[in-house]
């Protein structure tokens, strides 16, 4: 199989071509210089350092942090609707919704945060970490509903109905039966929720006033060279926690998938 | 009596339940992103007075865009960096997806499809940041290919510019393009491409008549995916494109931020989501006989 091997040179050479940028990463982030460039000057620890003594990184740590816990339980909720919704029942106007729902999945963000930022200053509204929060939920409940879709459409229905002849009601039905056996696609809804929020930096900018976030607060350290190193040992930081984030993430998924005999597709879209 | 009966079993219907449960999120949805999207839409018709909106209806924010050079050249260009972009993503990605869909053993393509995913989720703006150091004067491709004595002098052509905006698009939007596309490989029958070489059809050939149109329902997707988010990027045309490089959200995020000029901006971003919309649906309509397939 000379064709395959041929696939795999470029495919890895594809994935080196990915990881490129977080592969430097961590070099810059361990080397002993103000300017990001080669040559190298040395190991220091020093950046990770300076880090703990930055109390504006502090507070946007925080506000990340509320901001990513709170878009991610509030989409994960409307994406079990959504998901429930769209794989048990037939409706009228199903497709419109849904695609009303799935919309900023393809919609470029900064439409998203403009449109945002209008309404809310229309109304008056003062820009803090809550009005973020609304922005986020919007672009995280598209990848919520898409992991959910999967975990509630290998359910199988035969299960539901047993219960219902057993006597238990509609609500005591979803508890007892249907929620367990989703309750894998939810924790990998919540955590990929959190990653999208937590990375996310266009609706930020627009809608958190004076109350910066991680991404925004490193995007305004840009402009300073002399910051730039931080924010490379702020940076490595980041990737290592979004990539076991990630593997937890995708973990449940695949449990999720197996524990409700589905088949596993691939991947989070 | 029969009117109670009927709320009743509207009640229990399946389409009442399925309506009820889907409500909430459908009233987020329109509460925060139609309504919002339909207010941009309105602004970009009324007059903009000092730090307020004059409720004037008329074109003339469409007319300014239009007939400021300027804008002209940013939308232009972004269009060409978004099609640049996706041409280049999804030629780039096809052969990768076509490799885990039939040369990866099917216990492993998950991981595969993971490793693939993991850049797309991780700091965005940090990686962006990082193409710059890659492509900068003192970069990594600068110091490498002095390194090796390709050149003597730093390639100044890949920094602050159109085509680091194009690099670095197209790195960032790479797991779009590749999932869709796996996606449509994967429902390939496999029958069939034994078929067509049974047949006494080439390799290569069966790949152009049978699995290349299979599979255009993904790339088709792919594209669509790709290009319509890149041409309202921000931070790549802000970080790497240089006063050359700006893009149309730059342009919106001035009007808006900078200049406080609401109906400008908006009539700036309606116009810029119309060109996408008109170029997706001639896109669609081109290949729609790929998107017609017996079901």
């Amino acid at each position: 199989m000379s064709g395959g091997r041929l696939f795999k040179t470029y495919a890895v050479a594809y994935l080196l071509f990915l990881y490129a940028p977080i592969i430097l990463l961590p070099i810059f982030a361990f080397n002993d210089g103000t300017i990001i460039a080669f040559p190298l000057q040395g190991f220091t620890t020093k950046w990770f350092e300076a880090m703990v003594s930055t109390p504006t990184l502090h507070t946007a740590v925080k506000n990340s942090l509320i901001i990513a816990v709170s878009s991610a339980v509030l989409a994960t909720c409307l994406g079990i609707f959504t998901a429930r919704a769209a794989t048990r029942y037939n409706f009228p106007g199903k497709g419109g919704i849904a695609g009303l729902v799935m919309l900023p999945l393809v919609l470029p963000e900064i439409i998203v945060a403009v449109s945002l930022f209008g309404v809310l200053l229309g109304l008056g509204i003062p820009l803090t970490i809550w009005t973020v929060i609304l922005g986020h939920v919007l672009i995280c409940t598209p990848y919520a509903v898409a992991i959910l879709n999967s975990a509630f459409q290998s359910l199988d229905r035969s299960l539901e109905e047993a219960a219902y002849d057993l006597g238990e009601t509609r609500w005591s039905t979803f508890r007892l039966i249907i929620l367990p056996l989703v309750a894998p696609g939810i924790v990998s809804s919540l955590l990929i929720s959190f990653t999208i929020s937590l990375d996310e930096f266009i609706i930020a900018f627009f809608l958190a006033g004076t109350e910066p976030t991680l991404p925004v607060y490193i995007f305004s350290q840009f402009r300073f060279p002399q910051s730039v190193p931080v924010i490379m040992a702020l940076g490595t930081i980041l990737v290592l926690l979004s990539i076991v984030l990630l593997t937890v993430a995708e973990y449940f998924r695949r449990r999720g998938i197996a524990k409700s005999g589905g088949k596993d597709t691939g991947g989070f879209l | 009596m029969s009117s109670e009966g009927a709320l009743h079993r509207l009640r229990r219907s399946e389409a009442a339940n399925g309506l009820a449960l889907i409500s909430p999120p459908a009233i987020y949805a329109v509460l925060l992103l139609a309504a919002p999207l339909g207010l941009l839409f309105l602004y970009s018709f009324l007059k903009d007075g000092y730090l307020t909106i004059i409720w004037e209806f008329s074109l003339q924010n469409y007319i300014d865009a239009w007939g400021d050079p300027l804008v002209r050249t940013v939308m232009l260009r972004s269009l060409w960096v978004a099609m640049m972009v996706t041409l280049v993503t999804v030629v780039l990605a096809f052969p990768v997806a076509y490799f885990v869909s039939f040369h990866v053993q099917p216990s492993r393509k998950s991981m595969w499809l993971f490793l693939i995913t993991i850049p797309f989720w991780t700091s965005y703006l940090i990686r962006v940041f990082l193409w710059k150091v890659i492509l900068g004067f003192n970069g990594v491709i600068n110091s490498g290919l002095i390194g090796l004595g390709i050149i003597d002098e730093p390639l100044t052509f890949i920094l602050y510019n159109v085509n680091s905006v194009v690099i670095t698009l197209a790195h960032a939007y790479a797991p779009f393009a590749i999932l869709p596309i796996f996606v449509a490989l994967e429902k390939i029958d496999r029958s069939l491409l034994e078929a067509g070489q049974d047949l006494g059809e080439s390799q290569l050939m069966t790949f152009w008549r049978v699995t290349l149109p299979l599979a255009m329902p993904g790339v088709i997707a792919s594209v669509l995916i790709v290009f319509i988010p890149t041409i309202g990027d921000y931070v790549t045309p802000q970080l790497l494109g240089g006063p050359e490089g700006r893009m149309v959200a730059n342009l919106i995020q001035l009007q808006y931020l900078r200049l406080d000029n609401y109906p400008a901006g908006s009539a700036i971003a309606v116009s810029a989501m119309l060109m996408v919309t008109a170029i997706s649906l001639i896109f669609l309509f081109l290949n729609r006989r790929f998107l017609r397939g017996p079901k």
